[in-house]
């Protein structure tokens, strides 16, 4: 019998608002604790909360991109339960009236194929404080500066059949909030985190098996490993004779594995009700299509447009519009170079290259764009080969200056006199005559093969500068007159 | 100068009879005199109270007086006040003080007026009779073995007495307006969201709203001009413009219509408070107005309907007292469970208890909708009751209370029975309708009250309709032996 996994996936993207969702206190990450909670976030008695709009306009924003029905009528409710971080006792989140109603994206398999996830809802609601267990000897601190930023939690239908899928979905979705620009997507600071819904079946059968969910995973690689040993674990269960209980896990990233936070019959009644403080949020049609009319180019829209203008292909315009500063960053280099597959090259290539052994993010990458794009002309106009321009591109990350700078400065200059590369090449011919001998007597459609040989000598007498195009030409010239 | 209302008292400070500071001391000294009578005051604020009087009479002088500017207020002790203790007369908060000011203080303050102290009430508000409070009961100044009614009672008492000229109270269920029925007062329940809740120590959102308590429909009328308005802290608090209260308190009656519903009259109703409340009736017809019968089909739903909504709430609302960052702790706790278990074992009265299990319970999974959600459709049937009645009629009247002042611990023993002590006032509060109660007779030698019941905003209408009747009459001028 053959195995289904099933997932399903609740992502919690942190709001880019300036202040919390119930209260004007700020919201930047970082501060010292309980700096950046006021009364209503203490949850001192008599407070109130009063709903900060900009989250309402932020989910709308991610509604309408994916092309979801927006509650013209939703409401707050208060989910109850008791927790130390959790300072009025409930949270305020959306149960029965969410903001965001039924929407998808579509996601891209790896065999080039396209698949449609659903998203079921996306609500509204607070992030808990943070309980501080280190620095406390038998104590634990909370610190609230986290308590009230606002969620956008996007919940999707149970659509994904492999680890894989659920990664593209989660990237999809991320890429479309940060583009969006309503979540700074930062998952190492809790920014963008995702609950993973797994349960497996066999193949063929229409009911799902038994699930367990698994909390707060904030990485794409992680969610990929938890979901693959949690999926693994249930197989192993089940074809020992064994059944999953449904109940709530974490990862341990550290040891690769999920473990049983709680089961369901230690899970809370929640107790939802309608929040008698906040009033419904109303909204009309007008206020729907302004905020459509608004929206930003998105990935899937960007994707298509760098396939169209720049010839780029599929792949290439997916990996490159998925990310926005890393669109923005291609766009300027293909502006200052006119050469859209090169930029795509080189941006997906040596640049993403040096970011990831550096760990640095794109947004504040050593070379700028401009830096890049004039490196390219000057590999276009034959100044520097590519090979060369790799060694301007190390220069260029670890020194700064630009392409003319430091091929001036290091004598870089391809050298393009045709007296200067024939000289070369008949140096190289004399002193490789074994070599000569082999391509004279080699029939006359593998010569050309061979013809690498000698190319890769002349380049290595020039110190790379000799121009390809023109060492190549004169040297079959050359070996062809010998035949 | 004491025993006068505000009206007398701020003419005397306008005519430089007595200054603020002459006034506030002689309040000061009566209450530091008499309460151990009462047990009236849970904190005198003597020291805050003179320095106020100090400030009101520098303002006077500098020609910056308001109406208010040095009248001495009592303030129930569930809207916090900054640097002093906010008890909600629990042991849960006997060591809590508030650091920041509650809408309506902060509004009074700035008009000027002196804050004597804090006043006794039932814990966190929930009471008929002031038994519950963590302080001790609270006694009638009319019979001092009889409770003054609840929960605002310390307010009640603290008027009837002498100790203070007026005071804010809060009516969830006719908190204002049955002890200002058991003693000989005037009390205004505004509509729902005329007056800011922020501040104010939520027992149940949806119902709680804060008004004046006074000795006449023109001091409640001048403390209505400070407290109604609309409070940006406060979401459910309105923003229609708010009118001089005390321009239109002469309107001649003639050609006001009542309505009098034949539920507030039946048999069980006491006939000596039936027949003091039809001599009432008589008396506005002699002013002018009409009267007739209208039907409240739903009234006997109201009692069941809402001992299931304010207590949801009250068991949400009350969440945030688990002793992890203010008010009482457990000593030692062995773990978390424990501290919650014990802390709120502890800190919490019998009837707070009691109130917070029959919420949890109605809000659980599975009886939701058989209690909450049931109890939220008879609201609404009790509104459109009231909608309807309230189109044909201008007012609404009836008793405030089926029963005058009972004995201190009579009913105690039996909730039911204390919840039955709001039958007639609890309706509105499910409505948001406004309603005020007003001396008019009494029976056995104790005051009875006459409800007054208005549409939505029409606070206006009622403090004219109440002051014109006290134009004519002289219950309300009638005090308790001594006083």
């Amino acid at each position: 019998m053959e195995w289904e996994t099933v997932i399903g996936l609740e992502i919690h993207a942190q709001l880019a608002t300036n202040t919390k969702i119930f209260s004007g206190a700020s919201t930047a990450f970082g501060a010292e604790p309980n700096t950046q909670a006021c009364a209503v976030d203490l949850a001192l008695p008599g407070t109130l909360p009063v709903f900060n709009e900009s989250a309402l306009r932020m989910a709308v924003m991610f509604g309408t991109a994916i092309d979801a029905e927006i509650g013209k009528v939703s409401v707050f409710d208060r989910k109850n339960y008791f927790y130390p971080d959790l300072p009025k006792g409930y949270q305020t989140s959306q149960l029965f009236y969410p903001i965001v109603g039924k929407g998808h994206v579509d996601i891209e398999l790896a065999d080039g194929s396209t698949k449609r996830i659903g998203v079921t809802r996306a609500h509204l609601e607070e992030d808990a404080g943070k309980s501080l267990h280190e620095d406390f000897a038998n104590m634990t601190g909370i610190d609230l500066n986290r308590a009230g930023t606002p969620l956008l939690e996007i919940v999707s239908e149970p659509d994904m059949r492999s680890a894989e899928e659920a990664v593209a979905y989660v990237k999809k979705i991320h890429s479309l909030v940060t583009n969006l620009g309503i979540c700074d997507g930062n998952m190492a600071e809790g920014s963008f985190r995702c609950d993973c819904n797994v349960s497996v079946r066999y193949k063929g059968e229409e009911k799902f098996g038994n699930r367990t969910e698994t909390k707060n995973i904030n990485s794409f690689r992680f969610i990929e490993k938890a979901i693959k040993g949690e999926v693994e674990r249930q197989i192993d269960i089940l074809e020992d004779g064994g059944s999953i209980t449904q109940e709530t896990r974490l990862y341990d990233a550290d040891k690769d594995e999920t473990r049983s936070m709680r089961s369901k019959e230690e899970a809370n009644d929640y107790r939802y009700f309608p929040c008698p403080d906040l009033l419904p949020i109303v909204i009309d049609d007008e206020y729907i299509d302004t905020i459509r009319q608004s929206l930003p180019e998105l990935p899937d829209a960007r994707q298509a447009r760098f396939i169209e203008a720049y010839s780029l292909s599929e792949y290439d315009a997916g990996v490159i519009s998925a990310y926005k500063p890393m669109s923005d960053f291609f766009e300027t280099v293909v502006q200052v170079s006119g050469d859209a597959k090169l930029s795509a090259n080189w941006v997906m290539g040596e640049l993403a290259k040096h970011l990831n052994q550096n760990d640095t993010d794109i947004s504040v990458s050593p070379v700028t764009a401009d830096q890049l794009g004039g490196l390219l002309l000057r590999i276009k106009d034959n100044t520097i080969s590519g090979n060369i321009a790799k060694k301007v591109f190390e220069t260029m990350w670890s020194e700064g200056g630009t392409a003319d700078e430091i091929i001036e400065a290091k004598g870089l200059k391809q050298v393009t006199d045709s007296g200067a590369i024939e000289k070369i090449v008949d140096e190289v011919i004399a002193a490789n005559q074994k070599q000569v001998e082999q391509y004279i007597a080699a029939e006359p459609d593998k010569r050309g093969k061979m013809i690498g040989f000698f190319m890769g000598q002349v380049m290595k007498a020039s110190g790379g500068k000799a121009n390809p195009g023109q060492v190549q030409g004169v040297m079959k010239k050359k070996l062809d007159s010998l035949c | 100068m004491l025993n006068k209302t505000l009206a007398e008292l701020a003419k005397g400070l306008d005519q430089g009879e007595f200054s603020s500071v002459e006034l506030t001391q002689a309040y000061l000294d009566r209450i530091n005199k008499e309460d151990s009578r009462y047990n009236s005051f849970i904190t005198v604020t003597d020291e805050l109270a003179l320095r106020q009087a100090a400030d009101a009479d520098a303002m006077r002088a500098a020609g910056q007086a308001t109406a208010m500017t040095g009248l001495p207020l009592a303030h129930k002790d569930i809207f916090c006040t900054q640097g002093v203790r906010t008890s909600a007369g629990s042991k849960m908060l006997d060591n809590f003080v508030s650091p920041y000011d509650a809408t309506i203080i902060r509004k009074f303050n700035a008009a000027g007026t002196v804050s004597l102290g804090k006043t006794n009430m039932d814990e966190f508000a929930m009471g008929s009779s002031n038994e519950s409070s963590f302080y001790g009961a609270c006694k009638n100044p009319w019979d001092l073995d009889r409770v003054p009614g609840g929960s605002s009672g310390g307010s009640a008492a603290a008027i009837a007495a002498g100790l203070t000229p007026a005071a804010t109270g809060t009516d969830t269920g006719g908190s204002i307006r049955q002890p200002a029925a058991f003693c000989n007062l005037t009390g205004l329940k505004p509509t729902y969201g005329r007056v800011s809740r922020y501040g104010m120590i939520a027992y149940a959102s949806s119902l709680d709203q804060g008004g004046p308590m006074a000795l006449t429909a023109e001091d409640a009328a001048m403390m209505m001009n400070v407290m109604a308005g609309l409070d940006p802290l406060d979401s459910t608090s309105t923003d229609k413009a708010v009118p001089d209260y005390t321009a239109s308190l002469d309107q001649p009656l003639s050609g006001l219509k009542i309505g009098l519903p034949k539920e507030f009259f039946a048999e069980q109703l006491n006939p000596e408070i039936a027949a003091t409340v039809q001599a009432a009736i008589k008396e506005y017809e002699a002013l002018g107005a009409t009267v007739k019968e209208v039907s409240l089909p739903n009234t006997a739903l109201s009692v069941p309907a809402y001992y299931i909504i304010a207590p949801s709430e009250a068991s949400s609302n009350l969440s945030r007292f688990d002793g992890v960052r203010y008010g009482y702790r457990c000593e030692e706790p062995k773990d978390l469970e424990d501290m919650y278990k014990r802390t709120r074992g502890e800190g919490f009265g019998t009837e707070v208890k009691r109130r917070i299990m029959v919420g949890t319970y109605a809000l659980s999974e599975g009886f939701y909708d058989a209690y909450y959600k049931k109890a939220q459709q008879i609201r609404r049937l009790i509104q459109q009751d009231f909608v309807r009645v309230l189109s044909e009629v201008d007012v609404i009247m009836g008793p405030t209370t089926p029963t005058t002042a009972f004995k201190l611990g009579e009913k105690t023993s039996d909730p039911v029975e204390m919840y039955m002590e709001d039958i007639f006032t609890l309706s509105l509060n499910l409505a948001g309708l406004p309603g005020m109660s007003i001396p008019c007779g009494f029976s056995n030698g104790l005051p009875v009250g006459l409800q007054i019941i208005g549409n939505y905003f029409a606070e206006e209408k009622l403090l004219n309709v109440a002051h014109k009747f006290q134009q004519a009459t002289d219950w309300h001028t009638r005090k308790p032996e001594g006083i």
